[in-house]
């Protein structure tokens, strides 16, 4: 299961015009609790006009830990780890979909954990070692969860793939010997929309058969 | 010389074609290698974040756009609305801002003040009462066969009933978007794009340049389902803001406004009465059809009711009604899965009347089925039937189980043409052995790049690793937008007839340099040039006889010479449980049984069959649009309450590919759409069979098989 208790409130936060994450992020000072679903049209625009009103925090240099280099970026508090990956550092590998914590397609590894990382801020994520998609394998070789992902067709428009490697990598690497059921649990975390789900189940499969030393 | 023609190898010679072969850019996208429009981030890039309306109906009383002009990182605003322009659903574009940064962007959107008048609204696409009353119907066609009325008072057994299938969303993980830069006066425009070698002029046309100044590109595309030919508005915005900026932008849809305007699937609602004489023989379907694709009214085209059958009598009426919801695009199959829904589970429902076994009803009027596709369904269901054990597992309709968990099987069938597009391809062969193809068409995920190198290497008697395959550029020679499954047939066309012929040439210089009588003697395989089992010279020698220049050979299609053919069908029937006391439905086994004709590449023509069930099981039991009557708004417009099924939802699923010799020779048909027109059908049917009680609209969403299990029997 992802790690999301930092951020319970984000879960229920909307994208788009409404309330989002990043208002949430912006400062205390937006004390609105979004609802799951507003149906009403004047109540999420009343929080538009709110949130206008927040002044951001100033830019500060980050220093980030990520797939073993230091790097650093200039970015205000309430910037995503998503974010700094893909638009700072151009590592976008982890894919932004949904932005509301659902869909995994944004999936690293902090501390040996999967999360979402666009359930994080990167000021939070200091001291931290984070592990994207392209930080897999050794560098020479490609991970063996690449591998069988590629054998077993667990990808079509691929879109979703690399969080879903990423989530397969971080739950085996803590259940090395997963049954195919509790595969299907650890990784329900993670959407895709082409229907690669057998693929991604056997793909997950044979690699912690390898590991056993099966198949 | 014997006459050379173009042909596939014989079955029992092939090295690749019909093998389980991985895909060639496989590697790229699982280690998060591969760009795709919305990854790309060239050097000055700016980020642009959409203002839209959150009202159904509304005219744009005044609009001020300086606040956020002044904002901090802003370089470009565009207004997509001005003052007095009228807004018809939810979501529509009002204005965009490129800035520095995405934050950045997201403040100067809530800068902008808009003041709005609204409007009436109407957006209950299923109460077509309600949509009468309200004036938002249209006559939207009909067709008339034989005497229905006539029929019905003859017949044996008559069963009327409503059924109905929801709006949902295309919800492409990547959203609809670009990446506009330009030098001088070209744009280089990186397009989520299903359609590269058509989309040049839509965005030439509103920037007022030459298309030949545009290059299209998309190396990856992350989901289209139909939604992604066009370039859009956001689309041409991009381009101007980058212009204005003198900066490259990024434009992507946000989550919401994706699902919100860039495509859905229509919906569709319908009262049939439909009859059979006593030992199961339809002899009459009669249906009124209403539903919406938006504004415009519309709705499911019901042209090819009842799916995919003829009966001798009948007669088919269409309501459209027109709401304010965000435009309709091709789902997917269109509109096949819908008519597969509204029809097969009223056959089903009058199969129960006559007490007879599903699979025994639907066999009997295979008869009616179009297409001469009846003894290739019969052969499907039988293989099916098998695989879910039919007969063994099959009960009367509610007569299973005792307790709350009940279990049912279903069945339903389907067809889709799927004959070649246009493609031209131009393929190199190099002094040094090395093969690359170009082409302007794309791969969306469906394996184009790898069947198009399966195409070459089995040619050449290559390894897929020699082929170098590149597409998704504009620039290269044409080839048609991937809709309607008619990708794999165009593209592997053009480049068997292309290697065929370059093969030739080179087989000619083979021959005369090593004194062969006839070059038609020889074959490629393993890398070698072979005269029967002889090793005549290794493909590279062979290759080196060209000369310093490489052959060019242009490949073009479709040619009606047996390379390609048209129309398959197919067979589904699933095994699942249904909980009811929550309504819970579970998938146990989902068995899918496809003709394609050849099939180049059977690893990722089961994949294509297997996410079609997924999606299937998708729109059957849990996504749909949800508009909220009172605010005129899509409420569920996000990933949390926009439910899609997750890897433990979807149960045991098995692809069949049917492949006698017979389907071997019918050449290359495509098979992305049909796979998925069934799964509605089939799994209603079962949830009938397993409860008792038919659940007449799709998705069968908990509350849905609640309420139709109180209402007792349909």
């Amino acid at each position: 299961m992802r790690d999301t208790s930092s951020v319970s409130n984000e879960n229920q936060a909307r994208s788009g015009p409404g309330f989002n994450r990043r208002d949430f992020l912006k400062g205390s000072s937006v004390a609105v609790a979004a609802t799951a679903i507003a149906t009403g049209a004047e109540d999420s625009i009343a929080q538009d006009k709110k949130a206008a009103n927040v002044v951001a925090a100033k830019p500060a240099p980050v220093k980030l830990n990520i797939n073993g280099k230091t790097q650093t970026v200039t970015v205000e508090p309430r910037v995503t780890l998503i974010d700094v990956l893909r638009n700072d550092l151009n590592l976008t590998g982890a894919k932004e979909v949904c932005t509301t914590t659902n869909c995994g397609s944004c999936t690293v590894i902090i501390d040996g954990k999967p999360v979402y990382s666009c359930a994080r801020t990167a000021v939070e994520c200091q001291g931290k070692k984070i592990t994207t998609v392209e930080g897999l394998g050794d560098g020479k070789n490609v991970d063996e969860v690449v591998k069988c992902f590629v054998k077993h067709d667990a990808t079509q428009c691929g879109f979703c793939t690399p969080g879903f490697v990423v989530a397969t990598r971080a739950f085996l690497n803590t259940k090395p010997n997963a049954s195919l059921d509790e595969m299907r649990k650890g990784l329900g975390g993670n959407i895709c929309r082409c229907g690669t789900y057998d693929g991604v189940a056997h793909a997950a499969l044979e690699c912690a058969a390898g590991k056993k030393g099966g198949k | 010389m014997a006459e050379r023609k173009f042909s596939w190898p014989a079955r029992s010679e092939t090295t690749l074609i019909g093998k389980d072969i991985p895909r060639i850019d496989g590697v790229a996208k699982a280690s998060g290698q591969a760009k795709y429009t919305a990854d790309i981030n060239t050097k000055g890039t700016l980020f642009a974040v959409l203002l839209t309306c959150p009202y159904a109906a509304a005219k744009v009383k005044s609009i001020d756009l300086e606040p956020a002009r002044k904002m901090p990182g802003v370089k470009s605003v565009f207004p997509f609305k001005k003052e007095k322009d009228e807004i018809r659903w939810e979501g529509d574009l009002v204005a965009a801002v490129a800035a520095e940064r995405t934050e950045q962007a997201e403040d100067a959107v809530k800068a902008i003040v808009v003041e709005y008048e609204q409007l009436p609204f109407f957006v209950d696409e299923a109460d077509v009462k309600r949509a009468a009353f309200a004036d938002r119907t249209k006559g939207a066609g009909g067709a008339k066969k034989g005497d229905v009325e006539a029929a019905l008072k003859t017949a044996a057994v008559v069963h009327r009933g409503h059924y109905g299938i929801a709006t949902i969303s295309h919800m492409c993980l990547e959203p609809h978007g670009s990446h506009c830069g330009w030098k001088d006066d070209d744009l280089e425009a990186h397009l989520s794009t299903q359609n590269v070698s058509g989309t040049p002029g839509q965005f030439a046309e509103p920037l007022g340049i030459d298309a030949a100044n545009v290059t299209v590109v998309s190396d990856y595309e992350g989901g289209g389902f139909g939604s992604k030919f066009a370039v859009g508005e956001w689309g041409v915005a991009c381009a101007k803001m980058a212009k204005e900026a003198g900066r490259p932008v990024r434009l992507m849809l946000d989550r919401a406004t994706e699902l919100k305007i860039a495509g859905t699937r229509p919906s569709g609602y319908a009262d049939v009465t439909v009859a059979a004489d006593a030992d199961g023989t339809v002899v009459a379907w009669d249906s009124l059809h209403w539903g919406t694709a938006g504004i415009g009214g519309g709705g499911v085209a019901v042209g090819q009711m009842p799916y995919p059958f003829d009966f001798p009598n009948r007669s088919t009426a269409q309501i459209g009604i027109s709401c304010n919801t965000g435009p309709n695009q091709a789902w997917r199959a269109p509109p096949h899965p819908q008519l597969c829904a509204m029809t097969q589970t009223a056959l089903d429902d009058l199969a129960a009347k006559l007490n007879m076994d599903s699979y025994d009803f639907f066999k009997k009027n295979l008869q009616f089925t179009q297409f001469g596709k009846a003894e290739v369904y019969a052969a499907e269901m039988e293989i099916a039937a098998k695989a879910i054990d039919w007969k063994k597992k099959w009960h009367p309709r509610g007569e299973g189980e005792k307790g709350a968990v009940k279990r049912g099987l279903g069945m339903a069938l389907h067809t889709w043409g799927g004959g070649a597009g246009a493609c031209t391809c131009s393929v190199k062969v190099h002094p040094d052995g090395s093969v690359e193809t170009f082409l302007g068409s794309q791969d969306i995920g469906t394996g184009t790049r790898t069947i198009i190198a399966i195409t070459l290497a089995e040619t050449f008697g290559l390894a897929v690793e020699d082929i170098k395959v590149n597409l998704g550029s504009s620039k290269y020679s044409r080839s048609d937008g991937s809709g309607g499954s008619i990708t794999v047939g165009g593209v592997s066309g053009a480049h068997r007839r292309a290697a065929q012929t370059a093969l030739w040439q080179i087989f000619d210089k083979v021959a005369e340099k090593h004194k062969i009588e006839s070059a038609d003697a020889l074959v490629a395989r393993g890398g070698k040039i072979l005269n029967g089992k002889k090793e005549v010279c290794t493909w590279k020698q062979a290759c080196s006889l060209l000369g310093v220049k490489p052959l060019e050979v242009q490949g073009e299609g479709p040619k009606k010479d047996g390379l390609t053919s048209e129309r398959v069908g197919g067979v589904q029937m699933v095994d699942l449980s249904v909980d009811t006391e929550t309504g819970l439905v579970r998938i146990h086994k989902f068995v899918a049984v496809q003709d394609c004709g050849l099939i180049l590449d059977e690893l990722t023509a089961r994949s294509q069959v297997l996410g079609a069930l997924i999606m299937g099981i998708s729109y059957s039991l849990s996504e749909e649009r949800i508009m909220d009557n009172k605010t005129g708004r899509y409420i569920n417009a996000d990933l949390e309450n926009y439910k899609l099924p997750r890897i433990g939802d979807v149960g045991e699923l098995v692809a069949i590919m049917y492949q006698p010799d017979s389907e071997y020779d019918k050449g290359v048909v495509g098979l992305g759409e049909p796979p998925v027109i069934s799964p509605g059908a089939a799994i209603s049917n079962a949830v009938a069979n397993a409860c008792g009680v038919r659940v007449p609209i799709l998705p069968l969403t908990p509350k849905r098989v609640l309420d139709a299990l109180k209402g007792g029997k349909a």
